[in-house]
């Protein structure tokens, strides 16, 4: 018997209304195994409070428009949950990945590859599906 | 939230309100084997007060989540905490599942008198997760006094819902099926309150017609509810949870509400029985002894039924 698949919490931070990034790479992740709870465009406590009642394995953030409003979503979510690795998505400049990534947060920019995230993802959460 | 933490002590952090460690106890309760078990037995010496738990059901893109969202609002609006396990399909090829019920609910999600929770079916049949009757309990031995189900979207016998709600909110649309749909088995008969969602679509009055006539030879068909609502607008909604008081407080005076909580029990102990069963079968059929008969019936030695019978009698002995 394989162990209970594990849940990403999908959330998108930012206002920019682009949600076909983020619904792409659900259904990666889903086809790879994965429990995906879209939260679609939140503010930071509403992803914290979704992380935490949804008991998520990891969380995945769209990041649209400011890199701040992210950053402080990032902080919540390690305040709320620390042992919960994030990973990031989106219209994310250099200098803000390499920011994120001093962070531990991995970013996957444009041009990032479904099969690079969805090992990422199994990485993270050391979880693959039989 | 760490895992090493003993169940009996997340239990109590969970009971006082840490919403961290209730989260972790449905997660148990979805992962399900000793530790579901052990979580089952706290959950039933805890002598927690009663929660009124409401099914909410219906075809997919009913309207489902967006009313049960705007129910949310009214909960919350006479200050009732209310929990929600919202309830969506895992993918029956690689059991991974999208849960989107969130998506229309965020706006109350931030609200501390509000817990949701989404599940994916894990390959239960019926419109809900294995996990679904465990979950409710550990919410109602947490203090929550209502617990709103919703169903995957479901066609026209997938009524599981209704042997595990005290009752039974069945959502349609204008333009739904016609009368023959209405007199078909099986959703039409669990329902104790019907919402005609999207009523500012063209058909409603054609809808409640086929409606009010499939449940007119009903026993109490005349006082089922039929109310129309536009969900997203939040228009009809008060309607519907004043409904749900009244339905649910006349079954609790009549008496049903304590006949179908006994046949709750009946339902799951049932279920927990099959399902122990089940994983049994699985492992003999893996092992030697399904090996063997396996072979025997391959060989002409055995039939179909007199191998069954052999690895049912092993079951029985273990």
């Amino acid at each position: 018997m394989t162990s209970a698949p594990k849940r990403i919490l999908m959330a998108k931070t930012g206002l920019d209304g682009h949600w076909r990034g983020p619904t792409i790479v659900a259904r990666a992740l889903r086809d790879a195994g994965f429990e995906v709870i879209m939260v679609g465009m939140v503010t930071a406590d509403e992803v914290v409070r979704a992380a935490i009642d949804e008991d998520v394995d990891l969380v995945g953030l769209n990041i649209g428009g400011h890199v701040e409003v992210a950053e402080r979503a990032i902080a919540a979510i390690r305040a709320a949950r620390p042992e919960v690795p994030i990973f990031c998505g989106g219209v994310v400049p250099p200098w803000a990945k390499k920011r994120l990534e001093e962070k531990g947060v991995e970013v996957f920019p444009p041009g990032s590859q479904l099969p690079e995230i969805v090992e990422a993802a199994r990485r993270l959460t050391g979880w693959q599906a039989a | 939230m760490s895992t090493g933490t003993p169940l009996h002590v997340l239990f109590d952090r969970a009971r006082g309100g840490e919403r961290g460690a209730l989260a972790r106890l449905l997660s148990v309760a979805e992962a399900g084997g000793e530790d579901a078990a052990a979580l089952d037995s706290l959950c039933a010496a805890s002598a927690a007060p009663r929660a009124r738990t409401i099914g909410i059901t219906g075809a997919p893109g009913a309207g489902k989540s967006t009313l049960t969202a705007a129910l949310l609002g009214c909960a919350r609006r006479e200050s009732q905490p209310v929990a929600v396990l919202a309830i969506d399909p895992s993918s029956p090829l690689t059991g991974g599942a999208i849960l989107g019920d969130r998506v229309r609910m965020h706006h109350a999600a931030v609200d501390e008198g509000v817990f949701i929770r989404s599940l994916a079916s894990r390959g239960q049949q019926g419109g809900l997760a294995q996990a679904t009757s465990l979950g409710a309990r550990v919410l109602e031995a947490c203090g929550w006094p209502w617990i709103l189900l919703e169903t995957v979207g479901i066609g026209q016998v997938e009524v599981e819902i209704s042997g595990r709600a005290d009752l039974v909110v069945v959502v349609l649309n204008p333009g739904w099926g016609d009368e023959i749909q209405a007199n078909k088995a099986g959703l039409m008969e669990v329902a104790d309150i019907f919402v005609i969602n999207k009523a500012d679509r063209d058909g409603v009055a054609q809808t409640r017609r086929d409606i009010e006539g499939a449940i007119a030879a009903r026993p109490g068909g005349a006082e089922i509810p039929v109310i129309e609502t536009v969900a997203t607008r939040g228009e009809g909604v008060e309607g519907v949870w004043a409904a749900i008081a009244a339905r649910h407080a006349a079954l609790e005076a009549s008496g049903l509400l304590a006949t179908r909580r006994r046949g709750r029990i009946a339902a799951e102990l049932e279920s927990a029985v099959m399902s122990a069963l089940r994983r049994r079968v699985a492992v003999l059929l893996a092992g030697d002894a399904g090996l063997r008969e396996r072979a025997r019936i391959e060989a002409g030695a055995s039939g179909i039924h007199e191998g069954a019978r052999a690895l049912l009698d092993a079951i029985v002995r273990d």
